[in-house]
């Protein structure tokens, strides 16, 4: 009998707390735009942050409230793009898909360690440490902090560094924005070559420090019929605008880091997209 | 006249001498989180004050006339954590729509005065102490002023602490911490003036 009358002055109490909450909901309502959830409702929901917004719901209100880009969502890709463009009346834009790539070619064979890091595992952590064991300053450090940020578990740690699976790579960048190093760039899923260094140190240190380096020597420059690439701080940099994936540049390049690449199309029914949801 | 100078001398010591945030340590999560600037600091510690006066006006009827004649003391702190989160939810609507820019520099300090043990704390000890209504009413306004006085002191001291030079093992928290000790020891030096204001 106790018990009933605890739950039920408990019951009552909650009762009327709620109603009175009801009340003020409804006389306090702040009202949304109602295009913002229709946006938000083609929008992945992974709040990954690439597009630069503090996540979906903030995109899809920035979305309805105009004068933003329809396409800024790269997990969602194309399809999302479509789907809000179609929702808010505005022209198609296309999307430019992306992939992670991990610009260091630094293998446990390639390089190798100047000390002995017992620190914390992360890659953040032993970069504060003198730049980390690595004999190149640039290189990746392996202890797979991009790993640990990926949504997808797109990334893997072997040999010393990370290697992206372009199958599952979203292209939402969170692993770029992760490493300490800064050493993973977007490319466009169009490329065909890439820079797979990111030393800036002089061509005979950068070969010391590591056999698979960029050593700044321009044959890349020189046989590019376009004009896409660039040395600069000992690094060749390619322009995705101006090259036409030729290949000429990592036929050319002596020492292999400048290699072929080839990003596949992420397939519709990826399980990777089920597995984030 | 004996009540107003009762009412006084609660309100007083709540605000320098029992001060909540530096003496009971009680509400310290929003004293360092939001105490940044000065206009969210003084915002957080308005806010808090309403809902620590409301939190009593409701729970101090709750605990007299349905608690205590049902025999239900036992149900006091879940009954109050109730009463408490249906109040900040309805402060968090009424923001929402009167003051956005507010609203959204508490951010996740709002929701929190649900949790807030300044406000739980106040309306428990209310009880404990055995005041009245009004006198339940009095300490709540020199809690939450006295929470307020003390969100705007530091959020003062934290501007200067931001322009200084400090020395690297102690940037960030630690001198915030610090900073909040020394305060603290000052309000310590309060003990036993407010009695004998009006003697």
């Amino acid at each position: 009998m106790e018990i009933l009358i605890a739950c039920l002055a408990v019951l009552a109490i909650a009762l009327t707390a709620g109603a009175l909450l009801l009340v003020f909901s409804h006389f306090f309502a702040v009202r949304k735009n109602p295009l913002a959830a229709a946006v938000r409702e083609c929008l992945p929901g992974i709040n990954c942050g690439a597009c630069g917004y503090r996540g979906c719901d903030d995109y899809a209100e920035a979305l309805a409230e105009g004068g933003v880009k329809p396409s800024l969502c790269i997990p969602g890709a194309q399809k999302a793009a479509d789907a809000i463009s179609t929702i808010l009346g505005t022209e198609k834009v296309e999307v430019e898909d992306v992939v992670a790539f991990v610009a260091c070619n630094g293998h446990c064979e390639a390089t190798a360690q100047i000390a002995q890091y017992a620190g914390v595992q992360t890659c953040r952590a032993a970069s504060m440490l003198f730049g980390g064991p690595n004999a190149c300053r640039f290189g990746c450090l392996g202890l797979g902090d991009c790993a640990a940020a990926c949504p997808s578990h797109a990334i893997d740690m072997a040999d010393g560094i990370a290697h992206v699976n372009t199958a599952l790579c979203l292209g939402c960048g969170l692993c770029s924005r992760t490493c300490p190093k800064q050493i993973i760039t977007m490319l466009p899923q169009e490329a065909a070559t890439a820079v797979m260094c990111s030393s800036k140190q002089k061509g005979a240190e950068a070969r010391k420090a590591c056999r698979n380096a960029c050593i700044g020597c321009k044959k890349c420059e020189k046989v590019c019929p376009n004009g896409a690439i660039a040395v600069t701080d000992n690094l060749a940099v390619i322009d995705y605008t101006k090259c036409t994936h030729c290949g000429l540049c990592a036929d050319a390049c002596p020492t292999g880091c400048l290699k072929k690449v080839f990003f596949p199309d992420i397939p519709e029914d990826c399980d990777c997209k089920e597995l984030i949801k | 006249m004996e009540n107003v100078k009762l009412l006084m001398v609660i309100l007083l010591s709540a605000v320098f001498v029992d001060n909540y945030v530096l003496c009971r340590f009680l509400g310290i999560c929003p004293f360092l989180g939001v105490s940044k600037k000065l206009d969210q600091a003084s915002g957080m510690g308005v806010a808090v004050t309403v809902v620590m006066l409301l939190a009593t006006a409701l729970t101090w009827p709750i605990q007299h006339f349905v608690l205590d004649t049902l025999n239900l003391g036992y149900l006091q702190n879940i009954i109050f954590i109730l009463v408490i989160a249906t109040l900040v939810q309805m402060l968090e609507m009424l923001l929402k729509k009167l003051s956005p820019a507010l609203y959204r520099g508490l951010g996740v300090y709002l929701p929190l005065i649900t949790t807030n043990c300044a406000v739980l704390g106040v309306t428990i000890n209310n009880i404990i102490d055995g005041y009245s209504f009004v006198e339940s009413l009095a300490s709540t306004l020199g809690c939450g002023l006295g929470f307020l006085l003390a969100m705007v002191l530091f959020s003062g001291l934290r501007s200067r602490i931001n322009e200084s030079k400090i020395p690297a093992p102690f940037r960030g928290l630690a001198v915030t911490l610090i900073a909040a000790s020394f305060i603290s020891l000052a309000f310590m030096g309060f003990g036993g003036i407010v009695e004998n204001l009006f003697a």
